[in-house]
């Protein structure tokens, strides 16, 4: 009981953001390439990564679809034309070398995986540790029982490396650069990411963990991550981002493709926490094969503007797929977030959880897609988006589409926008609680479902990061 | 003015809710180790007069003022008068979804030590003793505040806060409504025994069935805003058989309605 008691607890902590979240390092790097997008700089990326003709061709594709599809025409449109692509750099290397011990990490970059606590989490229990700083991934330890359980956990450059034919199959396979603007340009200069295989009937008992940092001003952040769990496999893949503050805007548009085949299970977790001024676009799809379960566990905090909608395809008989998200939107924020599920077999199985808090202007906004193509009979579907306002000023809109093509379907959709109730506070503070402590405590409460499935230092990280986000905004 | 056998005395308050007086001029004192009852009929202001004194934002105090162990109520907000010492027992508890109620009350013993962790040392054992005492289920611990709770669980859940708060003066907002013979009985040995020597308990009820439980030095008789007649345990009983009629009436005559 001791989790439960502890999770939801106020911590006391002062106004500390910027000098917990907004440092950042002088810019040292190895190399820093020319900004703006074109065939040199996927060729010189390419180059210098030394990757395999087929890699460097994919790039090039990708790069011919991204300058030929128009911005999608939907969403924010106001905010997406922002996006200048010409002042973005697409790839900086920070060392030469990957550091293959912690000792041969570089000090200013130490300094800042411990003012985001890593090497402590590792000590606690991460299975291994990738963190990304900049494009490439400088430091990567992986402990000795996994490996000797034949599970595959490198950055995605090293995974192509070293296991070119595992990439060449799956890779794009879940999402082609065809798929939107955002994937095809992280296609033709993706740079990092994870790369995970689980073995077939292996259990990754421990959650493996990566933590992700844009640091360098104007520069996009392309991670491409890949996992495969084979069959009857299970695995717990986490990632945490925080990012310094900065005055431009910066771009994250990562891919994130998942296969789940026969009988595995993937939990995917992240909670992000961009900096405010950062584009975050970002196309997260998985494949859940016969009698497969992927769940997608969503925080989004932080950035300008997210889009970013988890999405499982059922594609195989029995397969069930979760996707449960929060999403925080303060003033000058727009998260357009959501989820999408795909039922193309029977007896399949989705449920959808979305929660969103919005104050002092933020606008969060559901988008979802729930498809049930004919032969997924007897399936079940059920969706339900939680909104919470916390001022008059806050928007919160919902979007939902389901394009049902089969009878025999159960569907349970649910909606609801809700308001801090001034009883509720009343009854909060009759107890001895300051109204911001109440206001805290209810927003708590309010992610509790999905705080509840966050292992216990995330979940209070996130509750932290709230708090963060609410001080100030109480009169 | 005050004694030091005094814990909390009213004087002359008047309270208006969106506009309208609903408690006008009523004054009050409670000594020390003493149960006050304050009975009346609906919509004679009792529930108002509670609200108000917990400092509900809803409630406007017109005039009049409250003393709390000599603290004066009226420029304190409702945490502030909670940190002093005052407890509501609500009639209609609210429900917190996703906050459990060993959180909710760890928040809440945290808040009265100024956020010092020390005092949460005992926090588990208390709070099992408290379970017992009230003869709820430990899990109600890990289930979210009033959140799917039957009215009597939430009685019984506000009176285990009072006894994990130990107020100095609870008022209880028709604790007794909704309850079955045999939950009154657990939820006013839990009101028994909180109660001491150094602390105060006013009770606020439509009925005098709690009282024979809850043994009141004194019952006072609200009708329209005030309070028309107290006296000792002896008027409880005259209520029940006769009703608030006859108060009532005589009330009506006296003001020549």
């Amino acid at each position: 009981m001791g989790d439960v008691l502890d999770k939801n607890k106020i911590i006391e902590i002062g106004d500390d953001y910027a000098s917990k979240y907004g440092f950042s390092d002088p810019e040292e790097y190895f190399h820093k390439g020319a900004r703006g997008i074109n065939h040199e700089v996927v060729e010189m990326i390419s180059r210098m990564k030394k990757e395999p003709d087929w890699m460097r061709k994919f790039r090039h594709k990708a790069l011919d679809i991204f300058l030929s599809k128009p911005m999608p025409g939907w969403g924010n449109t106001k905010l997406l034309n922002e996006i200048d692509f010409e002042s973005i750099y697409y790839y900086i290397k920070p060392i030469e070398a990957q550091g293959r011990s912690w000792d041969e990490v570089p000090e200013y970059i130490k300094n800042t995986f411990d003012k985001l606590g890593i090497p402590e989490a590792e000590k606690k229990f991460l299975a291994g540790v990738s963190a990304q700083y900049e494009s490439e991934v400088v430091y990567h330890s992986l402990k000795e029982d996994l490996e000797k359980q034949g599970i595959i956990f490198l950055d995605m450059d090293s995974g192509l490396r070293e296991h070119p034919d595992i990439v060449k199959k799956y890779l794009g396979t879940v999402i082609p650069a065809m798929d939107n603007k955002f994937a095809a340009l992280n296609s033709a200069v993706w740079s990092g990411g994870s790369f995970i295989y689980v073995p077939p009937d292996v259990d990754v008992k421990i959650p493996l963990q990566a933590y992700f940092r844009i640091n360098a001003e104007n520069m996009g952040q392309f991670e491409r991550t890949l996992i495969i769990a084979d069959k009857g496999s299970r695995v717990h893949y986490i990632e945490g981002c925080t990012a310094p503050v900065y005055s431009t805007d910066s771009l994250h548009s990562a891919v994130v493709e998942l296969i789940a085949l026969d009988n595995a299970y993937i939990r995917y977790t992240t909670i992000q926490n961009w900096s405010k001024n950062v584009y975050n676009l970002v196309t997260k799809r998985a494949m859940a094969h016969k009698g497969a379960t992927v769940e997608w566990v969503d925080g989004n905090l932080g950035s300008k503007f997210t889009m970013k909608y988890p999405c499982v395809y059922l594609v195989g008989e029995g397969a069930r797929g979760e996707i449960l998200s929060v999403a925080f939107a303060g003033e000058g924020q727009h998260q357009d977030s959501g989820a999408k599920v795909i039922h193309a077999a029977p007896n399949t199985s989705s449920r959808v959880t979305s929660k969103s808090i919005s104050k002092a202007s933020g606008r969060s906004s559901y988008r979802g897609l729930v498809k049930v193509y004919p032969k997924a009979e007897k399936s079940k579907v059920s969706v339900e988006c939680d909104a919470l306002l916390l001022d008059e000023a806050s928007r919160s809109d919902t979007y939902p589409t389901m394009e049902i093509d089969s009878d025999n379907v159960r569907i349970e959709h649910e909606a609801r926008v809700s308001k801090v109730a001034e009883d509720q506070l009343f009854y909060l503070m009759s107890r001895g609680l300051t109204e911001d402590e109440a206001r805290l405590l209810i927003i708590n409460g309010f992610i509790e479902p999905f705080t509840k499935e966050l292992p216990m230092e995330y979940a209070v990280e996130l509750n932290r990061l709230i708090e963060l986000e609410m001080e100030g905004s109480v009169g | 003015m005050s004694d030091k056998r005094e814990i909390f005395s009213i004087k002359d308050i008047h309270v208006k809710v969106e506009g309208k007086e609903v408690v006008k001029g009523l004054s009050l004192e409670i000594n020390r180790g003493e149960k006050h009852a304050i009975m009346g009929p609906n919509g004679s202001g009792k529930s108002s007069l509670a609200q108000a004194l917990a400092g509900h934002p809803g409630y406007e105090i017109t005039s009049g003022e409250a003393f709390l162990d000599g603290k004066n109520l009226f420029e304190m907000d409702a945490t502030e008068r909670s940190l002093a010492g005052l407890f509501l027992a609500f009639q209609y508890p609210y429900a917190i979804p996703g906050v459990t109620v060993a959180n909710f009350l760890r928040t809440a013993i945290k808040a009265r030590a100024n956020g010092d962790e020390s005092v949460l040392r005992n926090f588990r054992k208390d709070l099992m003793e408290k379970f017992e005492l009230l003869q709820m289920d430990k899990v109600f611990a890990t289930r979210y505040v009033n959140d799917g709770f039957s009215g009597g669980e939430k009685k019984r859940l506000e009176i285990l806060q009072m006894a994990m708060l130990n107020p100095k003066v609870a008022i209880l907002d028709e604790t007794d409504s909704g309850l079955d013979i045999d939950a009154l009985k657990i939820v006013s040995s839990g009101i028994n025994t909180v109660a001491s020597s150094d602390n105060a308990i006013l009770l606020v009820t439509h009925y005098q069935r709690i009282l024979n439980y809850v043994k009141p030095d004194k019952i006072h008789v609200m009708i329209d805003g005030k309070i028309v007649e107290s006296g000792g345990p002896e008027l409880a009983i005259q209520l029940e058989e006769q009703g608030y009629d006859r108060i009532k009436r005589s009330f009506d005559e006296k003001v020549g309605i």
